[in-house]
């Protein structure tokens, strides 16, 4: 589907995209980044929109920087903004953006109307689109990008602004769009944690550069982790520093939680593991190697939880093992 | 997927408050059809963009209350040229009290309201929406995009003081006017009406490309050609009460308005509006031809190099 090859965009000050190579397939893929890693830098390049700086890009087989008219035809794009005038109706935009992407008037009005049945939009749809609802906004930006029928659409940050119910809304919908559909997605969030309900691929990205490339299921293994949190004792002043050194006794790799992020409750006497392993036994071992450490090193055993990477943390592991 | 993923119709306003939806009174989609049908490209868009462009700058394709001031303003310059036609016929004057292009210079503060509502309208709200990057990922180009938009806004304003002259003109016919000196008038008057149209509709379209804001556009489009058009005029009348008749033309290439003026009196056989009815040298006719061409390059120009910027 998207083939990026050693792609790079500067600005005058900032490198939005540093040398990025990653190829996409077909089905739904997951673009995660924090804020300014150069998302929705990497869509404007994908449509032909923005030129690289140096690198090439190919999206269903044709150049980015040669054949941006042809990709645009057969490729939707959902901005992250606000994009829809308020004084005309959901309908009358949607088929005017069906005819500039070049389908004739009849053919607009019918894709228009099952589109916006598609996404959820009924009576509402001769309304005025200033007076809709956030959900029902994102519900008509996904609608124009959809209407041609495209074999790929780029949706930029679909989630934003949503209430959770509107969320795993947008989400369902999204996965529909290839379920059902049959047309590729690639989607981008700062949330690692919702794309791994809806995409079958992810790739990180964080600072311009590729984190991680790998299919979901991969991913959410990679990332799950055991948060130990320890008491001191008059022995083991520093209960954490002591229990972490044990582990990596054991043959386990503990690490600092990460600093970045949210502060976790206690996290000055959180110790976090990798659970790796291929299988639930794994896990199980590793728990068993934690609670018998705990209990030889006489220490206070205050939780010990399973939790989520969040996306700080991939970031921060990333930089660690640069270092190393 | 379940079925039950499948959204339901929202009876109440809000979209986001959807729990009660699942459940009963789904209405099931028929499956996703794909469109097979041609994809008419770059020039089919631009043509659709401009129709719809066009329409909008008249009000139509929007709510009612959008087209009250266009059609106001359409009736205000069209109503005096069907009076103006109508003494004739009832004096049975042997020629029109007003030339045609001159009908049109006279009716210019109407036609500046109508510019300054309808350029922002037909430009400065995509901007503001954000709604020209929608355009951008479609198949066509800011060149695209650009050349709709004059052509529907500079097809706007001619249509706008070409039925005028055309409403003059078949009343001079029937009124039984000269056939040949009313059509080669009123032909000078529709050429007038396009240079005219593609002149205001370059400058104001620059204009309102400038500002996402559309009060912004407005004033700064009556502005830049009303102020340059009143103080050429002033320094012309005080060239010619000094006794620099000389100077008089050459001052009349400051703004669009003397400009347009220049042209008609030298070219288009109509009548002067300059002090003492002066009409242009031979050199300045020529100078006048040239800079309203190079204006009107000039101010498309600074369009299109707007949107390799704006818009994305
Ligand atoms: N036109 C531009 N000129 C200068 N810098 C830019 C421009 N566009 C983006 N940048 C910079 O490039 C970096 C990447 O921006 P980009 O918008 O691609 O990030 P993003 O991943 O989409 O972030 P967000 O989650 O906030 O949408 C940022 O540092 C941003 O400030
Ligand atoms: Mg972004």
């Amino acid at each position: 589907m998207i083939a990026i090859e050693s792609l790079s965009k500067r600005f005058p000050r900032v490198t939005a995209l540093d040398r990025l190579t990653v190829g996409i397939e077909p089905g739904v893929t997951g673009l995660v980044g924090a804020n300014g890693a150069g998302k929705s830098t990497l869509i404007k390049i994908l449509l032909g929109l923005s030129p690289a700086t140096e690198g090439t890009a190919s999206v269903l087989g044709m150049d980015v920087a040669t054949q941006g008219g042809a990709i645009r035809e057969r490729v939707g794009y959902m901005p992250e903004h606000d994009c829809l005038p308020p004084d005309v109706s959901a309908t009358e935009f949607v088929v005017h953006m069906a005819r500039m992407s070049g389908l004739p008037a009849t053919a607009a009005r019918e894709r228009t109307a099952d589109t916006l049945r598609h996404v959820g939009l009924y009576e509402e749809r001769y309304r005025p689109m200033g007076g809709y609802s956030t959900g029902m906004k994102q519900r008509v930006k996904l609608a124009q990008a959809l209407v041609h029928d495209p074999r790929l659409v780029l949706l930029d940050e679909p989630t934003n602004g949503l209430d959770p119910v509107g969320r795993d809304e947008m989400l369902g919908l999204i996965r529909r769009v290839h379920t059902d559909f049959g047309i590729s997605v690639l989607v981008t969030s700062h949330l690692l944690g919702e794309l791994e309900r809806t995409s079958d691929h992810i790739v990180v990205i964080d600072g311009g550069r590729l984190l991680r490339s790998s299919s979901t299921a991969d991913f959410t293994q990679r990332t799950a982790v055991l948060a130990v949190e320890v008491t001191d004792t008059d022995e083991h002043p520093d209960g954490t520093a002591v229990l972490r050194a044990a582990l990596r006794q054991g043959g386990l790799d503990p690490h600092e939680p990460a600093s970045g992020g949210a502060p976790a409750p206690g996290a000055g006497h959180v110790v976090m593991l990798d659970i790796g392993g291929e299988s639930g036994d794994a896990d199980e071992s590793v728990l068993d190697t934690v609670r018998d450490t705990v209990a030889e090193l006489g220490l206070g055993l205050v939780r010990m939880e399973r939790r989520r990477h969040q996306i700080s943390e991939v970031f921060t592991e990333r930089s660690t093992g640069d270092v190393a | 997927m379940s079925p039950d993923q499948t959204p339901a119709p929202q009876a109440t306003a809000s979209g986001g408050a959807a729990t009660a939806e699942r459940g009963q009174n789904v209405i099931h989609n028929i499956g996703y059809r794909g469109y097979e049908g041609p994809r008419l490209g770059r020039s089919y868009a631009r043509r659709a963009l401009f129709s719809q462009s066009l329409r909008g700058t008249y009000g139509l394709g929007r709510s009612a209350k959008s087209k009250v001031l266009p059609l106001l303003l359409f009736a205000a310059v069209c109503i005096p040229a069907a009076i103006l036609v109508a003494v004739a016929a009832l004096t049975k004057a042997k020629e029109l009290q007003v030339g045609y292009a001159e009908y049109v210079l006279l009716m210019q503060p109407l036609l500046g309201i109508y510019l300054a509502a309808a350029a922002p309208q037909a430009i400065s709200m995509d901007l503001r929406f954000k709604t020209t990057p929608l355009y951008f990922s479609r198949p066509m180009e800011r060149s695209d995009y650009v050349a709709a938009k004059y052509a529907a806004l500079s097809a706007a304003l001619f249509l706008f003081t070409a039925v005028p002259v055309l409403i003059m003109y078949i009343g001079a016919l029937l009124a039984k006017l000269d056939f040949g000196d009313q059509t080669e008038g009123a032909v000078q008057g529709l050429v007038f009406c396009a240079l005219f149209a593609l002149l205001h509709a370059a400058i104001a379209a620059w204009i309102a490309a400038l500002t996402p804001r559309r009060g912004f556009g407005v004033a700064a489009i009556i502005v830049a050609i009303t102020v340059p058009y009143f103080l050429v005029s002033a320094l012309q009348g005080i060239a010619w009460t000094s006794d620099n008749n000389g100077a008089i033309g050459w001052l009349g290439l400051g703004s669009p308005g003397t400009l347009l003026d220049g042209v008609q009196s030298r070219f288009l056989g109509g009548r002067s509006g300059f002090p003492d009815e002066q009409t242009l040298t031979g050199a300045q006719g020529a100078v006048y031809l040239v800079v309203l061409a190079a204006l009107i390059v000039c101010f498309c120009t600074l369009l299109l190099r707007r949107y390799r910027k704006a818009g994305l």
